[in-house]
């Protein structure tokens, strides 16, 4: 069996001790309202989440949100919607030992190697997946 | 499981409560704007598992009674400009409120 996580919250500098993520209220400026659309990487991310949680159930969505809510200040704002997806779904799929981290490592190398071959740039960073919070 | 299902609840449509003024340890979906503020009792929404409890790949349970809670604008924000009657409503569960003094 996994063992169960730990419960934590990663409180917002200078927001009177609110959590991260928990922005209402806040001034952020002005709702970006244009459309746009998905890349397909984000729509396959939305797919696996659907699997993951509705017909699999490997995780309910509120695992989900906590793991996204785990994730450092810095990291949460600067990550897109679909970046805090995935990054919860690779943490999940470890947490609940569906897989491994070395074998998303290992396969993240391979593709990118592939990307490399085709000629294609790619970052050379490594991810970091718990989004720099303390731990 | 279905989603919802018939549970004993606290409150009923109507009840003035109030949005514990806690902090939180880990998840929750108690928004922060809301916390000890007054509202009303707008529907009560029947028993779900308990998201706090599901976070953490629990059962859910003892499940929660889920109540549509009505605020006025004017109570949640600083300087409101809109008109009087303005409100939002939304998703808090027992654990979170107590009826108003």
């Amino acid at each position: 069996m996994t063992q169960s996580p730990t419960r934590k919250t990663f409180l917002r500098d200078g927001g009177d001790g609110r959590a991260v993520h928990d922005v209402g209220g806040l001034d952020f400026g002005p709702i970006d309202r244009h459309e746009h659309d998905l890349a397909l990487w984000e729509k396959r991310t939305d797919a696996m989440l659907i699997l993951l949680a509705s017909k699999k159930d490997v995780f309910k969505i509120d695992a989900m949100r906590r793991v996204i809510e785990d994730y450092g200040q810095q990291e949460y704002d600067r990550t897109t919607y679909y970046e805090k997806w995935i990054r919860a779904i690779r943490n999940l799929l470890v947490e609940q030992e569906v897989i491994s981290a070395d074998e998303v490592d290992r396969r993240v190398q391979e593709v990118a190697a592939q990307h490399r071959k085709a000629g294609r740039e790619v970052a050379s960073d490594s991810i970091d997946w718990n989004g720099s919070a303390p731990r | 499981m279905s989603a919802h299902a018939r549970i004993a609840t606290r409150f009923t449509i109507g009840d003035r409560v109030v949005v514990a003024n806690r902090t939180t340890l880990g998840h929750c979906r108690t928004p922060w704007y809301l916390r000890g503020r007054t509202g009303t009792v707008a529907e009560v929404q029947g028993g779900y598992h308990d998201p706090e409890r599901l976070a953490y790949h629990k059962p859910g349970l003892p499940m929660q009674v889920l109540y549509k809670v009505r605020f006025l604008q004017s109570d949640l924000w600083r300087a409101y400009q809109g008109p009087a009657s303005d409100h939002l409503e939304a998703d808090i569960y027992e654990s979170w409120l107590e009826l108003a003094p």
